[in-house]
């Protein structure tokens, strides 16, 4: 049989060794082969993903928590204290072929066995030794990794239902198809009806989208903590979705959730209340300490954010309307669908609720500025990724496809993957092109009477060769931006994902 | 820089219990200048100790800490005829290795330290140190098995 190993120790130079020397020696003569990962003072060399998915069993012989236990998940598993392996390595062998034995006769029950198996197989490529600045970023683009599946999945949803609204509407379409309640559909869907497809496909889109912050957030906190990050990251991200503090608010919940529950599975405990631990206690208080920052601590600042930038931009009403673009397109692309973003966004719909029964020129040209600015962050990294592939990762670039479609159909979401990943330089390079964009459609003066749609509302929009135009610019200057400031920097982050299909996703 | 010199080398120790028995190896690094504290070395090792006693079967005791005291990655050897409880299952240890490895030891260093480990798990090596007839064989021993391996 294979096996593979991790051994371990409080000092980490003398009984990680002689472990893994006695696992080796008993595993040889009893005729089987071992790796061991020696997870010591020297560094360690971690086993490859492939030879652990080779294991018929895994052994742990430690002192210290295995680093990276995740990577062991479902693998049939023998646990013992480290001086087991010195003193009595046979009998060690012999646990884990009798586990592996038994994984084989009867895999679903062994694997309900392993203290690993929640997690799945679920991988991160943090590297422990690295430097803080990797490692977040590493964190980071963990995070985004898991996401990119849901944007994908929903911003093309979404962007169909578009599509198809448009088709069976008529040219108010995009706005007719968000009307349509999630009860219609379940009681009355009708499989020849064009309007229900669309309003269907928009639906799921939507509940696709809805998972975009609690993942992201759930797992920078796998990232950091491991499997006990995962319920604080994905709670706190979903708290940070109630309390609209947007992706940024996700980012911030995902630190705190994986700093929390790492806090207090390091926790020394009586052994008693060991078996208690990961099930209840580290579940229970980081999930609520983690919950209680997201409401408490970030809710009311960002509340007051929120209608401190609403009166100002309302006081802005009469000021210079190119001015008021540009303004506007810095906060649409600021936090991509967070709640400087929502600010923005709301100042123009709600123009626009007013434009229908007054004379509302300048809402028309407000909300079709407001438009253009949430199109071109997802447009301008589309771009990017098209023209110089080698600044992204492989999870980015494809994301890029994607990107094409949800920037054309005003789903600003579409830039969050790249975002999250690197924020401090795609952020001020989308609020650039944004800013351009917005200023650009007021100097144009197209209108717009539609909240949303993208290009499939084009037909609303008065002047629109322009006003394509205009987007146009500010997605190559988005472009153009990110690609000057990633040359300069260090390259794209790798993932688990990158490096190998191992997650089916 | 070598691991174990001849004065590292304490072939009847003999005393009454793995303390005591440890002062007398590391009162060999002291006077070595390998370590500049000796009471604060051996409170390192006496934590560790205290986590679990060092001792394995096959009358084997390794008292060992990473320490700010210690200058440089060092290994003293005792031997014992009568046999000193470390704490081991089966009896006491006649074979005493002590290990000193400095606070922040670069990877080569705690290498030689693993590959050390490692060798005194094999038979062969053991049976070697306990037939060694002097101070410079045991020297040879631990030089060609651990450090140029």
């Amino acid at each position: 049989m294979k096996f593979v190993g991790v051994t371990s120790c409080p000092t980490g130079i003398a009984h990680t060794y002689m472990a893994a020397e006695g696992l080796e020696q008993a595993a040889r003569a009893a005729g089987h082969e071992i790796e061991v990962e020696t997870q010591g003072s020297a560094g360690f060399e971690p086993l490859g993903p492939e030879t652990i998915a080779a294991a018929d069993a895994v052994i742990f012989a430690v002192g210290v928590p295995v680093r990276d236990q995740a990577r062991f998940a479902g693998r049939p598993l023998v646990q013992a204290d480290v001086k087991k392996a010195i003193s009595d390595g046979p009998g060690l062998i012999a646990r884990a072929v009798a586990a592996a034995t038994e994984a084989q006769a009867n895999p679903v029950a062994a694997q309900a066995g392993s203290p690993t198996q929640a997690a799945g197989g679920l991988i991160t490529k943090v590297d422990q030794q690295a430097s803080t600045a990797t490692r977040v970023r590493q964190w980071l683009m963990t995070g985004v990794s898991y996401m990119i599946p849901f944007v994908a999945a929903g911003g093309i949803l979404i962007a169909l239902g578009f599509m198809v609204a448009q088709a069976a509407w008529g040219e108010t379409g995009a706005v007719e198809v968000t009307k349509v309640p999630l009860t219609h559909l379940i009681t009355g869907f009708n499989l020849l009806s064009g309007q229900d497809w669309a309003a269907l496909l928009f639906q799921i889109g939507v509940a696709s989208f809805g998972f975009l912050v609690p993942i992201l957030a759930g797992f920078i906190a796998f990232a950091i903590a491991d499997r006990p990050g995962l319920a604080p990251g994905i709670v706190g991200g979903a708290l940070a979705v109630v309390v609209g503090a947007g992706f940024l608010g996700g980012i911030a919940a995902g630190f705190v959730g994986g700093f929390v529950a790492l806090w207090i599975s390091h926790w020394k405990v009586p052994k008693g209340m060991r078996g208690v631990m990961p099930v209840v206690v580290i579940p229970l208080l980081s999930v609520l300490i983690t919950g209680l920052t997201m409401i408490v601590v970030l809710g009311r600042p960002l509340k007051a954010l929120a209608d401190g930038l609403a009166s100002w931009l309302n006081g802005l009403s009469g000021a210079n309307l190119i001015l008021l673009g540009a303004i506007l397109g810095l906060m649409m692309a600021f936090d991509l669908g967070g709640p400087v973003n929502k600010v923005a966004y709301t100042f123009a719909t709600t123009g626009l609720a007013a434009a229908t029964t007054a004379t509302g020129g300048t809402s028309l040209k407000v909300m079709a500025a407001v438009m253009a600015a949430g199109m071109t962050p997802p447009l301008g990294l589309a771009l990017a990724t098209t023209v110089r592939r080698r600044l992204f990762s492989e999870a980015e670039r494809e994301n890029g496809q994607a990107a094409w479609l949800l920037g054309a159909s005003f789903i600003t979401e579409g830039a969050i993957p790249f975002a999250a990943a690197d924020p401090l330089r795609v952020i001020p390079s989308c609020m650039l092109g944004s800013a351009l964009t917005g200023g650009l459609v007021m100097l144009f003066g197209s209108t717009l009477r539609a909240p949303h749609g993208g290009i499939w509302v084009t037909p609303l929009i008065s002047g629109p060769l322009l006003y394509l135009f205009a987007i146009a610019i500010g997605t190559v200057i988005t472009a153009a931006a990110v690609i000057g400031l990633k040359a300069a920097g260090p390259g794209p982050v790798r993932t688990a994902l990158d490096d190998a299909e191992l997650v089916a996703v | 820089m070598s691991l174990i010199t001849e004065k590292l080398v304490v072939l009847n120790l003999d005393s009454p219990d793995r303390h005591t028995a440890t002062r007398v190896l590391a009162e060999a690094l002291a006077g070595e200048g390998r370590v500049t504290d000796l009471d604060g070395f051996l409170a390192d090792v006496r934590k560790r100790e205290e986590q679990m006693p060092t001792g394995i079967p096959g009358g084997i005791g390794i008292p060992h800490a990473r320490s700010a005291h210690v200058t440089e990655p060092s290994l003293v050897f005792g031997r014992s005829s009568n046999g000193i409880d470390w704490g081991a299952e089966d009896g006491p240890a006649t074979l005493i290795f002590l290990i000193a490895a400095p606070e922040g030891g670069g990877d080569d260093h705690l290498k030689i330290l693993a590959a050390l480990a490692r060798r005194l798990m094999r038979p062969a090596f053991r049976d070697s140190l306990l037939n060694a007839p002097d101070a410079a064989a045991v020297v040879d021993v631990v030089t060609r098995e651990v450090v140029n391996a």
